[in-house]
């Protein structure tokens, strides 16, 4: 699902600055990893740069049907002291009810005091359901660690961010992964690899197959360009358009609700409060007006261009750079000349 | 297994989707004094009970909300759109209500009850705390299956295929009931209630209750310390021509 060495080069920005917020070496932290093909994914990397600032050790989590090859992957990277495995066909695809038992399991044995994954499908699904079964308020999708119990995150689309301090003994904690850099392999230091405790695995919901949508463009969650679609773009078509200048500027293509409800592209590619969350270097916004939910999945980019014809358009109070001009002209011009 | 079919469909109500919210002047919480109406993912779980409801019509549709009195507004309009009774968990501050606590609320709720559930269809997430908690978290405490982010729900007996949305696209899982189900946006398209069904509504049963009548405490296990406004952004500035463009993000910009 996701091409790891990619991540790791384009999410690699400095956030030396903010790496001393952690208050001192009493946390013990429990990474909880994703992994699809064999490669770590889904955030994992920017959740243990997010867990690394909480100080203290930080042991991860591989369970799947084979674990191995991804927990030797995950023992090179640096802050990873211990790498547990979970070996077994009801962790294959990441349904929550066999995961949420093996984390309460392992839990139990090793008593840490915080437990962190990314705030993705899987992390989303599967952590609520760990920490109710602990009697422990979860705390979604941080963007920030201020101490040991004292996180940010975004709220009500992120129009408002809120700083809380969680009373509870035990963090369970989903990390957005745009908000922190991903953590880099270092193969000087190797972790030790054992096997987890053992849990009651669940047959209460089977997993019947999957559609993913493949594509040569880099991974929308990651890539440091992305073009977006929206209504504007009048149908599915005329996506090829964007598809060329992506091409062109090895960006990724998403898409605003807008877009994906008129089904012009795959929900996949919706950026927003209810799709993915984005923040790469460069955003080009065409065709899309700029509702709220929308700005809440792409505002943190570094910059954004925004293409539309109607001068109005809110998206051109928070574009660094508008154009107003049909995007049917502009596009393609902008293909051509670069 | 209850006979007749039993959903319970959780709604909170929450600012309305399209109101810009400002922090208040305090830090201590955004502005409430602004329209709200019901979340719009529990419109989605509401609308999906009632299209199981009208394929078979001895479904009951049972809506629940915890928070204010004017929860019953939100109650209200899920009667309208076609749920057969209420029950309304009256706190008298919904600002410090969080997902651990309605969770139990709801469990506890489906403890007292005789006839139990035997699915719950519940939005996955609010669009005022974006927490993305409550179903799992409620799916953990009954253990029973959950099926989150439902694109699409297909019901046979006892039997539910779900279809999930996942990051990369698309995924099916199966799970018997008694289960939990999570909406996403593209579920269905919900139904405008219609005045004669607005007035219908005012006369269905609303039964009211406190969390201590249900022996749940409800304090909150997350402080929240302050809520700022996010960083702005300094947009607004235009180009003339695509060349221009191209030499700003080149030159100005350093992106290409």
């Amino acid at each position: 699902m996701l091409a790891t060495t990619a991540r790791i080069a384009i999410q690699a920005r400095p956030f030396i600055s903010q790496r001393f917020y952690a208050t001192g070496a009493g946390a013990s932290t429990l990474l909880l990893v994703e992994h699809k093909d064999g490669l770590i994914g889904g955030a994992t990397l920017n959740a243990l740069s997010a867990a690394s600032k909480l100080g203290g050790s930080i042991t991860a989590l591989v369970a799947g049907d084979a674990p191995e090859a991804v927990a030797k992957q995950v023992a090179k990277y640096d802050g990873v002291s211990k790498v547990l495995t979970a070996t077994g066909a009801a962790y294959a695809n990441g349904l929550p009810e066999s995961f949420a038992p093996l984390l309460v399991e392992i839990q139990k044995a090793n008593g840490y005091t915080h437990l962190v994954t990314g705030h993705t499908a899987f992390g989303k699904n599967i952590f609520p359901r760990a920490a109710a079964l602990l009697d422990v308020a979860p705390i979604s999708d941080i963007t920030g660690v201020s101490s040991e119990d004292t996180f940010v995150r975004p709220i009500y689309a992120g129009n408002a961010i809120a700083t809380v301090q969680s009373k509870d003994a035990i963090k369970f904690i989903t990390v957005r992964g745009t908000a922190f850099a991903a953590a880099e392999a270092n193969n000087a230091t190797e972790a030790t690899v054992e096997a987890a405790p053992t849990a009651e695995t669940s047959d209460a919901t089977q997993w019947l197959g999957e559609s993913i949508q493949k594509s040569d463009r880099p991974d929308l969650g990651s890539a440091s360009r992305v073009i977006s679609g929206g209504r504007g773009m009048k149908n599915g078509e005329n996506f090829q358009l964007l598809y060329a200048l992506a091409d062109k500027m090895g960006a990724a293509v998403g898409a605003s609700r807008a877009a994906v409800d008129a089904g012009f592209v795959d929900n996949s590619l919706q950026v927003g409060q209810t799709g993915k969350i984005v923040a790469p270097e460069l955003y080009i916004a065409v065709g899309i007006s700029g509702a709220i939910q929308h700005l809440a999945g792409m505002k943190d980019s570094k910059t954004i261009v925004a293409i539309n014809k109607d001068a109005d358009a809110p998206i051109f109070q928070v574009a660094d750079y508008g154009l107003v001009e049909d995007l049917f002209k502009a596009v393609p011009e902008m293909t051509e000349k670069l | 297994m209850s006979n007749p079919l039993r959903i319970y469909v959780p709604v909170k109500r929450v600012i309305d989707y399209a109101v810009k919210v400002r922090v208040n002047p305090a830090k201590t919480d955004v502005d409430r004094s602004v329209k709200h109406s019901m979340n719009p993912f529990d419109e989605i779980a509401i609308e999906e009970a009632v299209r199981m409801k009208e394929k078979d019509k001895k479904i009951e549709v049972v809506a629940i909300s915890c928070g204010t009195t004017k929860s019953q507004e939100t109650l209200r309009t899920a009667l309208a759109m076609g749920a057969d009774r209420a029950v309304h968990v009256e706190v008298k501050d919904d600002s410090t209500l969080q997902p651990l606590a309605v969770a139990k609320l709801l469990q506890a709720y489906t403890a007292t009850q005789e006839n139990k559930p035997d699915l719950f269809i519940l939005g996955k997430q609010a669009i005022d705390d974006d927490a993305s908690q409550t179903g799992q978290m409620l799916a953990g405490l009954l253990n029973w299956p959950q099926t989150t982010f439902a694109s699409k729900v297909e019901l046979e007996g006892q039997t539910l295929k779900v279809t999930r949305e996942i990051d990369g696209g698309l995924e099916t899982v199966q799970a018997k009931l008694p289960a939990v189900i999570t909406t996403d946006l593209r579920l269905n398209e919900p139904r405008y209630a219609s005045l004669p069904n607005i007035m219908k509504a005012k006369k269905k049963p609303l039964v009211k209750l406190t969390p201590e009548d249900l022996g749940i405490d409800i304090s909150p296990r997350i402080l929240t310390l302050k809520v700022e406004e996010p960083a702005k952004r300094v947009g607004g500035r235009k180009v003339d021509s695509v060349d221009d463009l191209i030499d700003k993000l080149k030159n100005e910009a350093k992106v290409l």
